[in-house]
């Protein structure tokens, strides 16, 4: 005990905090991760633990290292580039080379969140920054699905997880499309219960719904996530896929499919809640959900890729500045709560 | 909420935990006296003018100084004793202002000297609120505005409702509480003077629902066919602040910038009505309070009747000390009440609890830079946007502050006390309002 702390403590009010902080509240956001990334090690066997690892060091590991070379306090001690790493290594297709996996953590760090100032100062989900980009860089790789479940997928792995840099990865194991791709190209509808449940292809964290949905309702019970936006993203893609299913059952999935397919449950439950990147009020969080849930099924539908939901919420993340400065809430005693710009 | 139904309340705000258990049901004591007694001539309003010179003996409940000014109060002798000194002591606040020290008469049997004693319905309203002002009667809530300014209302603007505060929104105070569960006929009797002197239609009391026993004690005590009304309200902080009081009660707003008598009522704390019917009933002026001490810290929580100017010292020896852990005292409630830098100071009209604190509750975790998660709007009752003005602090955008409405902000700490970063945020909402007042002053006079 320093005999700094045996003085008496001077301070301004409130004398008394809530206990709220933001280590804690992100640190249980990586405790909601845990289930639907075990069900992904689950499912795709080493490839998902070695590509999870490596996409958490990736992230932690230059954070860590870019503030210890700028002089500045480590604050990877905040969990925050944990659940970047987390989630953006659940976006990734299992069996993309890990150098590959480890260029995108790195971006997403950097690039997602660095450049602009750390923490809470990103414009958008640094996760979705970092897969986006890669995306745009490998774009066949990113987009080569293993099958889930194979034979043999905790006794060893797929040569095309150990590429080396700069090499086009070979894939050897059976790849399938996705249900999305399987529906939007060829036409072939999943089953709704292997959907939720997750047992197909797709992404780490694209498949198992219900898990993901779990630890949402956990940290929204803990009041640590805004529950308006997945439910407004969820609804609403429910009920437009549902209208265009209705106008025509042979054209369109239904909202069933639309809902536990691809990586909408992950977007909407753990991405688009991103409290830096989402409104601070509820109507603008509500308006944002709308939107990212129209954007999905207009991509999904009408676009040329056949999952939407990354792009959906950068475009999302981009419209929060603007919803925030014009649903300013109405100060108390006053007509309007609009002043000058802030 | 696990309740059936909504109880009234205002929008927003937080939920602390009131911490009330350790004190809420121990009647009021009384504060032995001691030796020595200082008392600040500002306790409420502009500072009084001393009536009486070094060397002089008083009488317990004897005026010792009078009200310099309108906005100001009178002052009494809380025991027979001497003045020994008219000078400069430590205030509260950390300050050296200018008081009355009176060293108490071992000797004497301490018997209050009453003043004559009057009825209020043969006084005009200028005599009246002139009397409150002799009666040294500020708000007891904690604020200490001088209680008759109140009164003094202009003939434009009538009086419908006069509403009484039972609030007691901040943790760990129950001065409040024991007050109407132990005096709820003085309580009434004050409220009754004043609502008739205002010309009041109906009397509100909105009494938080986690004081059950007050809300009964004062409803057995309303007379048949009487307009008043006790109202239990949500338990939430800050419910005590006038403005959220009257949207709470009534569903009204109070116009930004104005009083809650622009929208025709007045308010009161309770103490303040016991306060007012002791004076008027009994002749005895402001000369005692009641002061809930609290907190981790203090060995015996209690709620204290004490004589104004008892050094805080000397009341925490009342109640069996403090432990060696406490790191932190606060003089008020823990949401606004203000540190102490030594417990050599006296207690004020104003003191509604003095509260002392362990490591535990001071220690602060790290700062982290703002998630605009939006906890901080959901807490404000003023609906501000303290995220966005701590930020403007910080980079000293007056202008910018001012359009996003900082001189509206009541300064309730409800937004430091929700942020998870430990942004202190009401900190910078202050050190904005006063470098804004201060320009303006600057600009008036070139």
């Amino acid at each position: 005990m320093s005999a700094f702390d045996k003085t008496l403590q001077i301070r301004s009010s409130p004398h008394i905090l809530s206990g709220n902080s933001v280590d804690h509240i992100m640190f249980h956001v990586v405790l909601a991760l845990l289930p639907a990334a075990a069900f992904a090690c689950f499912a795709f066997g080493l490839t998902a633990v070695l590509t999870l690892l490596v996409a958490v060091g990736a992230c932690v590991g230059i954070e860590h290292v870019l503030c210890v070379a700028n002089r500045k306090p480590s604050t990877v001690g905040d969990w925050s580039a944990v659940i970047t790493g987390l989630l953006y290594g659940l976006t990734l297709p299992p069996g993309l080379p890990l150098w590959m996996v480890a260029i995108g953590g790195g971006i997403a760090i950097v690039v997602g969140k660095l450049v602009f100032g750390g923490l809470g100062q990103n414009p958008f989900n640094p996760a979705l920054v970092g897969r986006a980009i890669l995306q745009a860089a490998f774009p066949v790789a990113m987009t080569t699905w293993p099958v889930a479940m194979a034979e043999g997928r905790f006794s060893g792995l797929p040569s095309s997880l150990l590429t080396l840099p700069f090499l086009t990865p070979r894939y050897d194991g059976v790849t399938a499309a996705t249900p999305l791709s399987a529906w939007k190209f060829d036409h072939h509808l999943a089953g709704t219960s292997d959907l939720a449940l997750g047992f197909t292809g797709g992404s780490l964290g694209e498949t198992c719904a219900l898990l993901i949905g779990l630890g949402g309702l956990y940290l929204a019970a803990r009041r640590m996530l805004n529950w308006r936006i997945p439910v407004a993203i969820l609804a609403t893609v429910a009920l437009f896929a549902g209208i265009l299913h209705l106008s025509d059952p042979a054209r369109f999935a239904g909202p069933l499919f639309h809902l536990f397919s691809g990586g909408l449950m992950l977007g909407a439950v753990f991405m688009a809640t991103d409290m830096v990147g989402s409104p601070l009020t509820h109507l603008g969080s509500v308006i944002y959900g709308v939107v990212i849930g129209v954007l999905v099924v207009l991509i999904r539908v009408f676009g040329g890729m056949p999952e939407g939901v990354m792009y959906a919420i950068l475009i999302g993340n981009a419209l929060v500045p603007h919803l925030d400065n014009l649903l300013r809430p109405r100060v108390y005693g006053t007509r309007a709560g609009k002043g000058a710009k802030a | 909420m696990n309740l059936p139904f909504r109880l009234q309340s205002f929008r927003h705000g937080v939920h602390p935990d009131d911490h009330k258990q350790g004190t809420e049901h121990l009647v009021v004591e009384h504060m032995p006296f001691v030796g020595r007694y200082v008392l600040p001539l500002g306790q409420g309003g502009k500072p009084a003018k001393p009536t009486v010179t070094r060397g002089q003996r008083v009488r317990r409940g004897e005026r010792i100084a009078t009200a310099d000014g309108f906005v100001s109060t009178s002052l009494h002798a809380p025991v027979d004793g001497t003045i020994v000194d008219l000078g400069r002591h430590r205030h509260p606040n950390g300050d050296l202002v200018d008081c009355i020290e009176i060293e108490a008469d071992a000797f004497s049997l301490q018997t209050i000297v009453p003043h004559a004693t009057v009825d209020p319905d043969t006084l005009d309203v200028d005599n009246f609120v002139a009397h409150v002002q002799q009666g040294g009667i500020v708000g007891l809530g904690g604020a200490a505005f001088p209680a008759h300014v109140k009164y003094k209302t202009p003939a434009e603007k009538p009086v419908r409702h006069f509403v009484l505060n039972g609030c007691e929104c901040e943790p760990f105070l129950t001065c409040d509480h024991r007050t109407m569960v132990e005096r709820p006929a003085e309580v009434l009797r004050g409220a009754r003077i004043i609502a008739k002197k205002l010309g009041a239609t109906d009397i509100h009391i909105g009494v938080e629902h986690n004081k059950p026993d007050a809300i009964a004690a004062l409803r057995a005590q309303v007379l048949p066919g009487e307009a008043i009304h006790v109202t239990p309200l949500e338990v939430k902080y800050p419910q005590g602040a006038e403005k959220m009081l009257i949207k709470a009660l009534f569903g009204q707003e109070v116009p930004a910038g104005k009083l809650p008598l622009d929208v025709g009522c007045v308010v009161n704390n309770v103490g303040t009505m016991v306060a007012i019917a002791d004076w008027f009933d009994r002749g005895i002026p402001l000369i005692e309070r009641v002061v809930t001490v609290s907190g981790p810290g203090v060995r015996r929580p209690a709620n204290v009747r004490v004589p104004l100017g008892t050094p805080v010292r000397d009341l925490l020896a009342h109640c069996a000390g403090t432990v060696p852990e406490t790191r932190e005292f606060v003089m008020g409630g823990p949401m606004m009440g203000s540190s102490l830098a030594s417990i050599d100071v006296p207690v004020l009209k104003g003191t509604s609890g003095v509260l002392a604190f362990t490591a535990a509750e001071t220690a602060r975790g790290n700062e982290f830079g703002c998630l605009k998660c939006g906890r901080c709007l959901d807490a404000c009752a003023n609906f501000l946007n303290p995220s966005v003005l701590a930020r403007l602090s910080r980079h000293g955008e007056f202008d910018a502050l001012e359009a996003n409405f900082v001189m509206d902000c009541m300064e309730c700490g409800a937004c430091s006390f929700t942020c998870p970063s430990n942004i202190p945020i009401v900190q910078l909402i202050r050190v904005a309002k006063s470098a804004i007042r201060d320009q303006k002053r600057k600009e008036k006079k070139p």
